[in-house]
């Protein structure tokens, strides 16, 4: 499956290998040992020492995946049991004959489903792509693939993207693992909700506005947001292409960095992917015991004034506030940073956001795929095709789009948005200039009940306001579980550390030493967690 | 009202061309290339021209007396890239539109344009070729509307920042219509178009007559044949014209309503159908009725020659242009600007003048200059040493209507400029005259071979030593000893019959002067 050129890097890693050490118990580890394991490492090791077989772990997964889903209803489309167990048959075959496997061998990935697989449906949720499936893999996709990852099923999402609740979604919603009553976070919602119910190992999602970083939050699993061009956007069904990126979901940080390892590059099919070197990942996950007793000793650690005052809970904040002590603990140096331009992030990111999908929205007249509506003229056929295809998120925001750029509101709305993104860019630049992370919370809230903020869109989209301004600047950010909500019975916290563009490496490497180091918090859903 | 003045304008259309159309008579007609190496007014000699009545003629002159037309043109050249602009697709003209496809430009969901980098050369190519100013960095926009062939409902283009502006064409109006150099501004040059890469190129309202738009329009042509970024061609529609024509009372500042013309397919009916609007919006604004005069597009009719309203504009079309974020802006380095500066031909413009300056009349410049693969084989025939009238002379004659009977173009032919220069030299020289010249150059071109080889093989080498020709005119007059009285009698006519004879008994090879000579003198001797 891998030619020799295509060598894995993870095979010839030192570092890697030695951590893989740590974590040896497959599957699932009880919340004693490590705080938050590699499933990717530990599952690994257990196949090339030929304690379990990829057919069993794919097993294990599948029946786990369904014994959740009629609750959660993660998954818009799970791929056919004898279809996967087959790619596990194939991946023992080369086990047992001692062949080269890659570095994501037997991982069940879900992948959100607006990323194009070209042996599955991908509808983005909506209607108006019903049954669609695409000629072509995401070169995500295929690159995960060629890593020997299984493709398990496309996850739920709220419709093109749009939303924060996963209830935006044509289809189903989805429910939050930690309590079936409340949302999983959006719009990745499916990708959070799996990962966290422990459906897949790892899962794809996207990322335009916290898409991936607010569910991550919800759902008490590790979310990375890549910087814009560090992974290609090829085969991700288009929102808002200036800022979407296609994101990592993981249990631990370790798996989230192994996947966003395996996706990243340059790719000759998206001329916005960045030709910046793609450093080895894999090798940040250093193992506790080499580390010192202050092992992130001179970091420099900005934790943004105007996102621990008004309007985000008080638990939310005393998680991040402790969190922020363990950093201290670790060695960092704490200081506040000011953003002024901080909530000017949240109407910038509507109007550009909706500006740039009533245009990517546009393609889907019903003429050339999915929801065909029977039309005598074809104005009416576009018409009628989308009014019954597109659900009434994804109508306001093109029409609030399609306002923003019309002749005579230009300059009032997408011209001043731009201007807003090139400040906020220059202040977190300048803010990464005096320092080595930012802090946030990863979302104002813990999540909330499902149907709570339906009707109420500027609610939603005020939650928004922790991330939407990273995608703005177009920087990497990591989302990690950092504490509950009214005590360990409670709702995940999240905090979210933001990087300078194209440094996934030290959010990783803090992150990781951040989850290794966090005692006494287990981050394993009660569902899951009980069986 | 405005319908019986367009029925009068339909039964007198062809009093719109102007008088000059008709009586060029005798301006001599080369096709290149039928379809492909017309100049426009090469190509007008093509189009069967009901000749004007002297008073509509007048007429016409009449009205004109008091308006001037503000004539602009926007033209979209295909470049002649292998691939589309945005995706790795095989490109070809003609090929089935749907028979090489991808994601890409199906617009599917997901799938993402990339810039074909020899879009870029050819624009900067067409850029420097048009004396503009580049942009060192443009970008992209999205031009947004509904249309069936349009799969994302938007175009990708250039919308407030072309890759290159403020440049001008140099245009040698032909001999026909009184000849002169014009030069009309180029506002911008811009990336235009999803699936086939296109350019656009806009000019300033600059050209005042139908003939300067239809030898503006030529002149690009030229001009990317030369470049080879496009094959120009009309009927293919790889050239495309929009004219924006208005018209105004001589003296006036501002412009007059603004009709657009479309569906052009080829010089003759730029032109034509720019005299036509004309005359229309002229008789409108000297009938007090301006006001009929709307801002519309308007649709050029070959059959019946005249201009149709296509769609009235209702306020102007909102496309909700903004910046493509699918693909990075155009940054282009002064460095890869030079190198392109570099390797531009020379350009029709700086050709002319070169020729020009070599003596040639400005016909036989613009013939010379109108093809580049012309143009190359006439530079190649002269570097061998050939006179510059003299290769001129063989090519637009000779070898321009075997090309023109064989629809070859120069390339096609099995003549090289090498011994086209040889066959001059050796008329030149004496080695063959004049007539057994146009025959091996018949030769030459329909089947190739050296002059040398040719002189050998025939045997066609020129008598030129007396005695021989003096032994060639006694046999003859010898042997037609009743011409010869006849002759001595008065019958001096005769001559010619004498000369025939002795070029039929030496195969035409005889030195014509010296045959005219001795024969002279034989017959006027005494016997
Ligand atoms: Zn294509």
């Amino acid at each position: 499956m891998l030619s020799s050129a295509q060598t894995p890097r993870l095979l010839r890693s030192p570092a890697a290998l030695t951590f893989k050490c740590l974590h040896t118990s497959p599957i699932l580890t009880p919340a004693s040992t490590s705080p938050s394991p590699s499933q990717i490492l530990t599952n690994r090791k257990a196949l090339l020492s030929r304690q379990t077989s990829a057919v069993d772990l794919a097993k294990s997964f599948l029946q786990r995946l369904r014994r959740h889903e009629p609750q959660i209803s993660s998954f818009l489309y799970v791929s056919p049991d004898d279809i996967v167990l087959k790619q596990a048959e194939e991946l023992d075959n080369r086990i047992k004959n001692n062949e080269e496997v890659g570095p994501l061998a037997g991982v069940l990935v879900g992948v959100k489903d607006n990323i194009c697989t070209r042996d599955m449906p991908s509808t983005a949720g909506s209607r108006i792509l019903e049954n669609y499936r695409p000629p072509f893999d995401a070169t995500a996709v295929r690159k995960l693939r060629e890593m020997g990852a299984i493709i398990i099923g496309k996850t739920n999402l709220d419709e093109f993207g749009m939303g924060s609740t996963t209830e935006g979604s044509a289809y189903q919603v989805t429910a939050n693992p930690w309590d079936l009553s409340r949302v999983p976070g959006g719009s990745s919602g499916g990708s959070a909700a799996a990962v966290s119910a422990r459906q897949c190992t790892v899962a794809l999602g996207s990322d335009t506005g916290g898409s991936v970083r607010q569910p991550a939050s919800f759902c008490g699993v590790v979310g990375l947001k890549p910087t814009y061009g560090r992974v290609s956007r090829y085969g991700l069904v288009a929102y808002a292409s200036s800022l979407d990126v296609i994101g990592c979901f993981g249990s631990s940080v370790a798996d989230a960095g192994l996947l966003l390892n395996s996706i990243s590059g340059f790719d000759n099919f998206d001329a916005t992917s960045s030709k910046q070197e793609v450093p080895d990942y894999a090798s940040q996950f250093v193992p506790l015991d080499y580390l010192e007793s202050k092992p992130l000793k001179g970091l420099r650690v900005g934790v943004i004034h105007e996102t621990l005052g008004n309007g985000v809970d008080s638990e939310v904040v005393s998680s991040v506030r402790s969190a922020i002590s363990h950093l201290e603990e670790l060695g960092c140096t704490v200081s506040e940073v000011s953003l002024p331009s901080f909530s000017l992030g949240l109407p910038a990111y509507y109007i550009l956001a909706s500006s740039e999908s009533s245009s990517n929205l546009s393609r889907y007249d019903g003429v050339r795929y999915g929801n065909q509506v029977f039309g005598e003229e074809l104005k009416s056929l576009y018409g009628d095709s989308r009014a019954e295809g597109l659900g009434s998120e994804v109508k306001m925001r093109i029409l609030m789009g399609t306002y923003a750029l019309s002749a005579g509101y230009y300059d009032a709305y997408y011209k001043r948005a731009q201007q807003v993104r090139t400040i906020i860019r220059n202040s977190f630049k300048d803010a990464l200039d005096k320092n080595d992370i930012l802090i946030s919370p990863a979302a104002p809230s813990v999540a909330y009940k499902i149907g709570e903020k339906k009707n109420d869109p500027l609610a939603m989209y005020s939650g928004d306001i922790m991330t939407v301004n990273v995608n703005l600047a177009g920087l990497p950010a990591l989302v990690l579980p950092c504490g509950y909500d009214g005590g360990s019975a409670g709702m995940p916290v999240g905090i979210q550390m933001i990087g300078a563009a194209f440094d996934e490496e030290k959010l990783l490497k803090i992150g990781h030493i951040f989850e290794q180091t966090l005692e006494g918090y287990s981050f394993i859903p009660p569902l899951v967690a009980d069986e | 009202m405005a319908l019986t003045l367009l029925r009068g304008l339909h039964s007198n259309c062809f009093r719109l061309y102007p008088s000059v159309y008709v009586a060029r008579k005798h301006v001599r007609h080369f096709s290149v290339r039928s379809s492909q190496g017309q100049t426009a007014m090469q190509e007008k000699q093509h189009t069967q021209l009901k000749a004007s009545t002297k008073s509509e003629s007048a007429k016409y002159e009449e009205v004109l007396k008091n308006y001037e037309a503000v004539i602009g043109i926007e033209t979209h050249v295909q470049l002649s890239t292998r691939t589309k602009a945005f995706c790795s697709c095989p490109y070809n003209y003609g090929a089935h539109p749907n028979t090489s496809v991808c994601p890409v430009c199906m617009g599917l969901p997901g799938a993402l344009p990339v810039l074909n980098s020899k879009v870029i050369e050819s624009a900067v190519k067409v850029g420097l070729a048009l004396n503009c100013k580049l942009s060192l960095s443009s970008k992209f926009d999205r031009k947004q509307y509904f249309y069936p062939d349009l799969p994302k409902g938007y175009q990708i283009s250039q919308f407030d920042i072309p890759i290159a502006a403020g440049g001008y064409l140099d245009v040698d109006l032909p001999v026909e219509f009184g000849g002169g150099h014009r030069m009309f501004g180029v506002t911008r040059v811009d990336l235009n178009r999803a699936g086939v890469p296109l350019l656009e190129i806009v000019s300033e309202p600059d050209m005042r007559t139908g003939t300067e738009a239809a030898e503006y329009a030529a002149e690009l042509q030229r001009l990317v044949r030369y470049l080879g970024v496009s094959n120009g061609n009309m009927q293919e529609g790889s050239l495309r014209c929009d004219v924006n024509i208005s018209v105004r009372p001589h003296g006036q500042e501002e412009f007059g309503t603004k009709v657009e013309i479309k569906n052009l397919n080829s010089f003759s009916s730029v032109s034509r159908a720019i005299d036509y609007e004309i005359l229309r919006q002229a008789q409108l604004h000297s009938q007090g009725q301006a006001d009929q005069i709307v801002q519309e597009t308007r649709l050029w009719e070959e059959g019946a020659q005249k201009t149709f309203t296509m769609r009235k504009k209702e306020g102007l079309a909102d496309y909700r242009y903004f910046p493509e974020p699918d693909l990075p802006g155009v940054n282009l380095s002064e460095e890869y600007i030079s190198t392109i500066r570099d390797s531009l031909p020379e350009l029709p413009e700086t050709k002319r003048r070169r020729y020009e300056n070599m003596g040639l009349n400005m016909q036989d410049v613009l013939f010379l200059a109108n093809d580049i693969n012309v143009a190359a084989f006439f530079d190649a025939t002269i570097a061998t040493g050939a006179d510059v009238k003299l290769a001129a002379n063989w090519i637009m004659g000779d070898i321009a209507a075997y090309m023109n009977n064989e629809k070859l173009s120069i390339d096609d032919i099995k003549l090289t400029p090498q011994e086209l220069g040889e066959l001059i030299a050796s008329i030149k020289g004496g080695t063959i005259n004049g007539k057994i010249g146009k025959e091996i150059l018949f030769e030459l071109v329909a089947k190739g071979g050296t002059v040398k080889g040719l002189i050998q093989e025939k045997d066609l080498v020129q008598i030129a030593d007396p005695s021989e020709i003096e032994k060639i005119v006694d046999k003859v007059l010898a042997n037609n000893s009743k011409q010869l009285e006849q002759y001595r009698g008065g019958k001096t006519k005769l001559q010619g019959f004498f000369a025939g004879q002795i070029m039929k008994e030496t195969k035409g090879k005889a030195n014509p002067a010296l045959l005219n000579k001795i024969l002279l003198e034989k017959l006027n001797s005494k016997p």
